[in-house]
């Protein structure tokens, strides 16, 4: 269980049978009043976003959450799924729910689904994900004019800069929290 | 009871020395104007002739307020307020009184709270609460002066018009424009603090400084209830910016009610499972000797982020409890 004084950014905690997680936590207290607890909550299943106060006497439990290791499969009409390697079960998460990790997913690669009960949420990904370069523009050698980057489009369709040696047909590492390009890697 | 360093994200202890050092430097231009608005506020009480006193932080016991939690010392506590030793030294003939200290209470940290902050407390003989708003008011077109604030400062986007007339609204009329329940309903619900803070505060103090007054007889243990209205007490807030910046009170001076209100705390504490402190008998002895008088309390470290125009309490302190 948790407490009013424990909430914080970030916490996740269960209302009304509903995963939230905290996404702005103010302490406010008026001159000689009680303590109170401003938070915006956002529902991890629906995604719709609340203001609500909670007193010092209020007690939460914890959003029964955990993580399961997963293997994205193919997507299809806007749905994505994903299978257990153990027990072969599917599930699919919604365009809403995989947002940017679009970017990333390709066959079989491993990510870590989040589950309330039995309700797929979200997806990590791994930090780092190698991906084929599908179109880039040719180097031109003393070009100056485009500068130290050029665009390139990856497998997933995802488009970035890039340094201007890489070429079509190569792998370059992403960071997938920040979009960016790492490296070019070999095979 | 909060730990507040279990707050902290792990992240942001990554590399202590360098962050500490990137924060420290940040706040330059903060802390300088801190204090200069700390010389000013020295100055404005010199020139009144008040003495600035220092009372221990460390005491038997605090006053026992319902919602105000002391943090425990050893066997004693670390003062929430330095209120009841100003008010013995007011009782032995001192007229004119202000200290700037610490003060220490349990469980509060936010953007406008830490759990040490600075308090300036003054007190003044033989005047009441109206008296104490002009004075307050004096105060802060003194401090923004000497600061070179002009007659309009701004903060955070807000422009907050420092000339007369000062706005002054009752707690009744304030319920009546912004809160969506009416007072008696509040009160009955249990909801007056939660609309305080989150349907009236803000829009207070917004174009220039507000006196909110007559708070309804409710929480506060060492306030004079109004003669012409027994369900108020003559109290008043200042706001600026959406921000309570100081409370003020004509003082109680009546042992007996004074010795009712304070077993009504402690009752109210002891029914919510808070720690209940012992009873401060040498100020209740030394109460019935002392003179009429009201009394300020004013958050330096919110003064300052008004002066600064800076959004959190982080902003214009040195080390917050996060960083120790």
């Amino acid at each position: 269980m948790y407490n009013a004084s424990d909430l914080r950014k970030g916490l996740k905690i269960k209302l009304d049978h509903e995963p939230y997680i905290i996404t702005e936590f103010n302490f406010v207290k008026p001159g000689k009043g009680q303590a109170l607890y401003r938070c915006k909550l956002r529902n991890m299943v629906t995604g719709s976003q609340f203001e609500r106060t909670f007193r010092a006497a209020d007690t939460f439990g914890p959003a029964d959450l955990r993580e399961k290791k997963m293997q994205y499969l193919y997507s299809e009409e806007g749905k994505y799924y994903f299978m257990d390697s153990e027990n072969y079960e599917q599930v699919f998460l919604s365009a809403d729910q995989i947002g940017e990790a679009k970017n990333y997913l390709i066959d079989n690669t491993v990510v870590e689904i989040l589950f309330f009960e039995d309700k797929p949420l979200e997806v990590s990904l791994p930090n780092f994900v190698d991906l084929t370069v599908v179109k880039a523009e040719p180097w031109a050698k003393g070009d100056s004019v485009t500068g130290n980057t050029k665009p390139v489009t990856l497998q997933t369709g995802y488009q970035l800069q890039v340094p201007p040696f890489i070429e079509e047909g190569e792998k370059i590492r992403v960071d997938t929290r920040s979009g960016e390009y790492i490296t070019r890697v070999k095979d | 009871m909060i730990p507040v360093a279990e707050n902290i994200s792990p992240g942001s202890r990554i590399k202590p020395a360098m962050e500490d050092g990137r924060v420290l430097a940040r706040r330059r231009d903060a802390l300088w104007r801190r204090d200069r608005m700390i010389r000013a506020i020295r100055r404005f009480f010199s020139d009144r002739c008040y003495l600035e006193v220092e009372t221990p932080y460390r005491i038997t016991a605090p006053a026992p307020e319902s919602h105000i939690d002391a943090v425990a010392s050893s066997n004693w506590f670390l003062h929430t307020s330095p209120e009841l030793c100003m008010k013995r030294l007011l009782a032995a003939g001192y007229p004119r009184i202000f200290q700037i200290c610490k003060c220490f209470r349990e469980g509060e940290r936010g953007s406008c709270h830490l759990p040490e902050f600075t308090m300036l407390e003054w007190y003044h003989q033989g005047i009441d609460y109206r008296i104490l708003m002009e004075e307050c008011e004096e105060l802060v077109t003194s401090v923004a002066s000497d600061l070179g604030c002009g007659e309009v400062i701004h903060y955070q986007g807000k422009e907050i018009a420092l000339q007369k007339p000062r706005e002054m609204l009752s707690v009744r009329e304030a319920f009546e424009c912004y809160s969506p329940l009416s007072l008696a309903e509040s009160l009955e619900r249990e909801k007056f603090d939660e609309i305080m803070a989150c349907y009236i505060a803000p829009h207070m103090g917004e174009r220039q400084p507000t006196f909110l007054y007559d708070y309804p007889v409710y929480s506060s243990t060492l306030t004079r209830t109004k003669k012409e209205d027994p369900s108020v007490e003559e109290r008043f807030e200042l706001y600026m910016g959406g921000m309570e910046i100081a409370n003020g009170s004509s003082e109680l001076a009546d042992v007996d009610e004074q010795r009712l209100r304070f077993k009504r705390a402690r009752q109210f504490r002891r029914l919510q499972g808070k720690k209940v402190y012992p009873q401060p008998e040498r100020f209740l002895e030394v109460l019935p000797t002392m003179p009429e008088a009201a009394g300020m309390a004013l958050g330096v470290d919110r003064l300052a982020m008004i002066f600064t125009d800076l959004p959190a309490i982080d902003d214009v302190v040195t080390f917050t409890p996060e960083y120790i």
